[in-house]
């Protein structure tokens, strides 16, 4: 091939590469104006504040209210959706708090935890190492908890992948509790690659559940914020969700292996140790809600739209088979003033 | 230490070899430099927003992604060597190196339908193969394409080109999900494209020169054969693989040093998911005075000089200085560091053996740090935990002290077994 010829095919190429990107980009471009522009895809009403027994949650269904969060009575899950202007990719809130965490999107784009009032007005804030993953609040609205990926590490090094921040509600941070104390079966781990996610709070302000994983194994531990421990006390159980009445925890079970993970949702009776399998068949990853002492909520996403999920609903017996709770929403929380 | 480099008049390493530019560094490694740079635009705008789409569309979480990850740099390390040498074995080190440009584009292309974790992770691992096959290769081209007085500095301009991309690639994709919400799949067609484009411009643009293919073509295979493994025993080399396996086990990732100013500084917390970038932009702006500068100052003085950068840059982390000025001091100190090394350490590879050997020898270089950082990683890890995360940086910076004086000795040693003067 001559040095003129070369330079011809390669043009060519670069040339079909570009066009190709520009069809494709200004296609994609259009059609998320077009989704953004349409009035949302379900009815909305706009409010500034939530009230009565509701569950609030991730809005996502396509259209201008896309990722805002939302709220619909407990009596009519499937009803006309209250939507905030707030945005969050997860978000918890009990009657006093809100904690959403957020993506600030631009040519830097970085995360960060914000905690509201009822109102809205901003309590404390912190930055993230990463995307957002888990958030929880204690029933008494006393203290918060995060989990977040820790990204943005090119290449990751070997020993790290999660950050879980517990502050209290009033700005008292316990920092990453990756550094508490882990205890498995009374002996201390100390191996590197420890980490720790899905904070779930007891009532007494001391205590929470949470899931620690060290060297390939899991373990659901009980942590004590004044002794600054983590004690396992069951095995290959993630995203533990306690129980209002404080008896069981429902959480999801790995039974894939580590490379193509299949989680099912099961729930722990925490004085018997008795484990329930639920029959749910899609694989779970998502930290379960109570609607109330006898059901399960979670969120699944849509297989055939991006950024598209379901709540579903589900008893924690498993006696009956789930049920489409709210459509189009993700990171559901019960509100009950 | 290198200073002096007599070009003998019957040296064929001294004769010009392709067409130079203005600046003396020739135009095929520009154009190997635009092919890593269009190559690092597509790997680095899917790793930066890879995190988001396995969480966020795929639903699933990160934490096995990062234990896999670790796994296959493992493996890649390997591959190195492999390919430097499956390079020299055929003579063929641009077609080793496009074979591994084309594997990472295959895998871009198969990303655009991979809707599930093994996929995922089967995608990745093609691509962590395809780079770690054509470094070594396409460093032996690099060396085959310029002068051996201004080699350091090509090298800079290739890791210049390099680093752009690297610096790009994660704003471009951060653009394209600010203008196009969800919009991953245009960014990995983007991805796709530049990736695409890379490879035709290293198969269509760059030569597969080699400067004693002429001479070489009428010696029996085996004859070939025997004289590369003798000459791959050069003690030089082996120092130099001492020297670089040594300072390999004291780096430790850059991720470990991104945390501890994380707890530091407000503005290392916001920015952090972005702190490579601000690294790679520093390894960017170094990697041509710094190549200049090796090339006159020393090759292994400025591979030392570099590990002094990254000594400074672990104490900078370890200051109880908060602030936004600690942190960018910290990440120019790292982009130094890796202006003073990464390119470097293939230069004084290829200068412990001849034309017929070079792509081995980068990457037997480029296996033993990786291997070494492989186990500083998980050795760090542990201390890290242990003693806490100040304490291991002071202890690691106090090893790195240690360890600088050595390894200035072992490469003066090193010195005389030159093959290239």
């Amino acid at each position: 091939m001559t040095r003129r010829r070369r330079i011809i095919l390669l043009s060519a190429i670069s040339a079909i590469a570009l066009i190709v990107v520009i069809v494709f980009g200004a296609l994609a471009y259009l059609r998320s104006q077009a989704a953004m522009n349409t009035p949302s895809s379900v009815s909305v009403i706009p409010v500034t504040t939530f009230t009565g027994d509701r569950v609030e949650f991730r809005n996502t269904a396509s259209g201008a209210d896309y990722g805002k969060v939302g709220s619909v009575p407990l009596d009519d899950p499937a009803g006309v959706r209250s939507v905030s202007t707030q945005i969050c990719d997860r978000v918890y809130s009990t009657s006093k708090l809100t904690m959403c965490l957020t993506t600030d999107a631009g040519v830097v784009t970085t995360w960060s935890a914000v905690q509201t009032g009822a109102t809205g007005t901003l309590a404390q804030s912190w930055s993230l190492p990463g995307v957002p993953s888990r958030t929880r609040i204690s029933a008494n609205s006393q203290l918060v908890a995060e989990t977040s990926f820790v990204t943005g590490v090119s290449y990751a090094a070997v020993g790290f992948a999660t950050e879980t921040i517990i502050a209290t509600a009033a700005g008292k941070s316990f920092g990453n509790i990756e550094h508490f104390t882990l205890l498995v079966n009374g002996e201390q781990v100390t191996s590197a690659d420890r980490n720790i996610w899905g904070v779930t709070f007891t009532d007494d302000d001391r205590y929470f559940y949470a899931t620690a994983a060290s060297g390939g194994s899991i373990w659901l531990v009980r942590g004590d914020l004044d002794r600054k421990t983590l004690t396992s006390v069951y095995e290959n159980a993630e995203c533990p969700s306690l129980s209002p009445d404080g008896t069981r925890v429902a959480f999801k079970k790995n039974t894939g292996d580590f490379g193509s993970p299949n989680w099912k949702i099961a729930v722990l009776e925490l004085a018997t140790g008795l484990e329930t399998i639920l029959s749910e068949k899609r694989s779970v990853d998502d930290q379960v809600e109570w609607l109330d002492n006898s059901t399960l909520l979670y969120g699944l996403p849509r297989a055939d739209v991006v950024g598209d999920s379901d709540v579903w609903r589900m008893p924690a017996d498993g006696s009956t088979a789930p049920a489409l709770f709210i459509p189009h929403a993700w990171s559901p929380s019960v509100v009950r003033p | 230490m290198y200073l002096s480099l007599t070009s003998h008049p019957d040296d064929p390493e001294g004769t010009p070899k392709g067409p130079k530019a203005a600046n003396g560094v020739s135009s095929i490694v520009i154009s190997l430099g635009i092919v890593s740079m269009l190559t690092d635009i597509s790997s680095e705008s899917v790793s930066a927003i890879l995190p988001l789409y396995v969480t966020g569309v795929i639903g699933l979480s990160t934490v096995a992604y990062g234990f896999l990850d670790g796994l296959y740099q493992g493996v890649s390390a390997f591959v190195r060597i492999g390919a430097g040498w499956a390079a020299d074995l055929g003579d063929q080190p641009k077609w080793v190196a496009f074979f591994g440009y084309a594997l990472s584009a295959v895998a871009r292309m198969v990303l655009l339908f991979a809707t599930s974790f093994g996929a995922l992770t089967a995608v990745l691992t093609a691509d962590r193969l395809g780079k770690g096959i054509r470094t070594a290769p396409r460093d032996a081209l690099i060396t085959d394409a310029s002068k051996p007085q201004n080699l350091a500095a090509s090298f800079g301009v290739h890791r210049a080109l390099d680093n752009t991309g690297a610096a790009i690639g994660p704003l471009l994709a951060f653009i394209i999900l600010l203008v196009i919400p969800n919009g991953f799949s245009t960014v990995f067609v983007v991805s796709l494209a530049f990736a695409l484009v890379g490879v035709a411009v290293l198969g269509i643009i760059v030569p597969n020169r080699r400067t004693t293919s002429r001479t070489r073509a009428a010696e029996p295979r085996a004859t070939r054969r025997r004289i590369r493994w003798s000459e791959l025993n050069n003690p030089g080399l082996k120092r130099l693989l001492l020297a670089a396996g040594l300072f390999g086990v004291l780096t430790i990732g850059d991720g470990f040093i991104y945390l501890v100013l994380q707890n530091r500084s407000s503005f290392a917390a916001q920015f952090f998911p972005l702190l490579y970038v601000g690294t790679n932009v520093a390894f960017l702006a170094f990697a041509v005075p710094v190549g200049r500068l090796a090339d006159r100052f020393g090759r292994a003085r400025t591979f030392v000089l570099g590990h002094v950068f990254l000594l400074a840059a672990y104490l900078s982390a370890t200051l109880p200085i908060t602030g936004a000025a600690i942190t960018i001091v910290c990440l120019v100190l790292l982009g130094g560091y890796y202006a003073a090394t990464d390119g470097i350490l293939a230069v004084l590879a290829t200068q412990f053996t001849t034309a017929d050997t070079r792509a081995t020898a980068i990457g037997a270089a480029q296996t033993v740090v990786a291997v070494a950082r492989f186990i500083s990683a998980a050795g760090f890890g542990i201390l890290w935990f242990a003693i806490g995360r100040e304490w291991s940086m002071l202890l690691v910076s106090i090893a790195v002290a240690i360890a600088l004086p050595i390894v200035a000795v072992i490469l003066r040693s090193a010195r005389r077994y030159r093959a290239d003067v």
